[in-house]
């Protein structure tokens, strides 16, 4: 069981709790704002971009070069952006904090 | 050549060079080919942008049959955030539980209609029909109107053997015009009365700017999702077992969609106008010309793509352009994505086997380049 914490775009803190699958389909399964996972997890729309709260950013592992590849043209992205339907929950990711990043 | 593959023309040109080259209506093209610059060009609106004469970022270019800027489209950044916000949560519609539940309404009544018939065209008696009957559900109009849609037949803006049809598009732009005037005096929460409403730092939009949106919405998603969903019934002509893997293993069907956008790519390319003189590929294009962003050919970067020459059902990553890349992102994904993700369900649990009677290939003349995009016929008998 990992506890994830949202931040939204407006502020809003929303927790949830998962046992498998992606961060991502957490974050829509619950109506997580400014999550939408528009590809369904295939990292081909950059609709589930956040950044990692400091201090956590190492839970999550390395991103794969299709991820960074992906967020390297994101005006909005930085050292600490990850695409989260390529963060599977499990304990290691427990206490995570993620900001929802902006979007055009 | 199986019958239902669609072969990559551009590799030795994306793997030698990078770019191609074409001609269309005496206004040359630069082809971006590769998938990390087809990106970079696509994010780089200043340099190659959308907000040129109306018509002339599409390719063939429709300069000479339209003047109406097509919305959000046709615009750049930062004007173009504040219209698309506008129409962002009407296109996200398709996400609601009623509306998916009447597409699949919609498409196992086609389905089941295909299955009692001997054979069936598929591109005229089932993609377009299918096609019209969901934009009902789109644009929250009556569903009878999809007969005047359907009429029109497969193109909005040609006819056969002439690919720029103004007497068509006049067609179609009366009847939006009929449209917006109806909606002024009878709002009943369609697209037009939606639009009617919309206001952008307290204005309203012009006449001019809803007919640009809605002539996007129909133009769109015509020959797109018509192209997809043929091509998607002819791979599974071909290929009984992914039928039955779908059935048995409905938890791909995400990943199948994404997959079958990405080789089937059924919008080849996308224009841009360059503003400056400048270089792509080490290949100098002068400011005033065009490239265009080749989705189709980003799609079988091999750089990126392990065999992607192959349908590979469940791939995981799968960070294909088929509905283009950056702020403008194709507007009627989340509805396509819902026709794909329902009729590849509905097949799965109907449909054992696909036979190909009869087809004609749909290949588009692309300069160096002739791609196979769909089929103009496809015969097919449902089993």
């Amino acid at each position: 069981m990992a506890k994830i914490t949202f931040i939204t775009r407006d502020n809003e803190t929303i927790i949830l709790e998962g046992t498998s699958g992606s961060v991502m389909q957490l974050a829509v399964d619950n109506g997580v704002p400014g999550i939408d996972g528009d590809c369904g997890g295939v990292c081909s729309c950059a609709t589930c971009h956040v950044h990692v709260d400091v201090g956590h950013h190492l839970k999550t592992g390395e991103a794969t070069e299709i991820e960074t590849d992906m967020l390297e043209l994101n005006d909005y992205a930085n050292e600490r952006s990850r695409l989260c339907c390529q963060i599977q929950i499990s304990d290691a990711i427990d206490g995570i904090v993620l900001q929802v990043a902006e979007s055009d | 050549m199986k019958k239902s593959e669609l072969p990559d023309p551009f590799e030795t040109a994306r793997t030698t060079k990078g770019y191609g080259e074409m001609d269309d209506q005496n206004d040359p093209v630069t082809m971006i080919l590769g998938l990390k610059d087809v990106r970079k060009c696509a994010h780089n609106w200043k340099t190659f942008t959308s907000q040129s004469a109306p018509g002339r970022i599409v390719i063939p270019s429709e300069v000479n049959i339209r003047d109406t800027r097509q919305i959000p489209f046709e615009m750049d950044p930062p004007a173009h955030k504040a219209y698309r916000a506008i129409v962002e949560p009407w296109f996200k519609r398709p996400l609601e539980a009623d509306y998916s539940v009447e597409l699949s309404k919609q498409i196992n009544t086609i389905v089941d209609e295909a299955l009692a018939k001997n054979a069936v065209e598929i591109v005229e008696g089932f993609a377009l029909k299918l096609q019209s009957r969901a934009l009902t559900l789109l644009l929250n109009t009556p569903y009878e109107e999809a007969e005047t849609w359907i009429s029109w037949g497969t193109h909005v803006f040609r006819s056969e053997g002439n690919p720029l049809d103004g007497d068509k598009a006049t067609i179609l732009y009366d009847y939006i015009d009929k449209n917006i005037t109806r909606a002024m005096e009878n709002p009943n929460g369609d697209l037009y009365s939606m639009l009617l409403e919309a206001t952008i730092d307290g204005q309203k939009l012009t006449r001019e700017e809803i007919k640009g949106v809605v002539v996007l919405t129909f133009s769109g998603g015509r020959d797109t999702i018509i192209n997809a969903v043929t091509n998607a019934i002819a791979y599974f002509g071909e290929h009984p077992e992914s039928l039955a893997r779908l059935k048995n293993e409905p938890e791909i069907v995400n990943n199948a969609v994404e997959e079958l956008i990405r080789y089937f790519s059924p919008l080849t390319q996308m224009g841009r106008v360059v503003t400056e003189d400048t270089e792509v590929c080490e290949h100098a294009v002068k400011a005033n010309s065009r490239i265009s962003l080749c989705w189709a050919s980003a799609n079988r970067d091999e750089r990126t793509f392990e065999n992607p020459n192959e349908v590979v059902l469940d791939r995981k990553l799968n960070p294909h352009v088929g509905f283009g890349f950056g702020h403008h992102n194709c507007l009627g994904a989340t509805h396509a994505r819902q026709i794909m993700t329902i009729l590849v369900k509905t097949l799965a649990e109907k449909v054992k086997s696909i036979d190909i009677l009869d087809y004609k290939d749909n290949i588009e003349d692309l300069g160096e380049f002739k791609r196979k995009v769909g089929y103009d016929k496809l015969t097919v008998k449902f089993n």
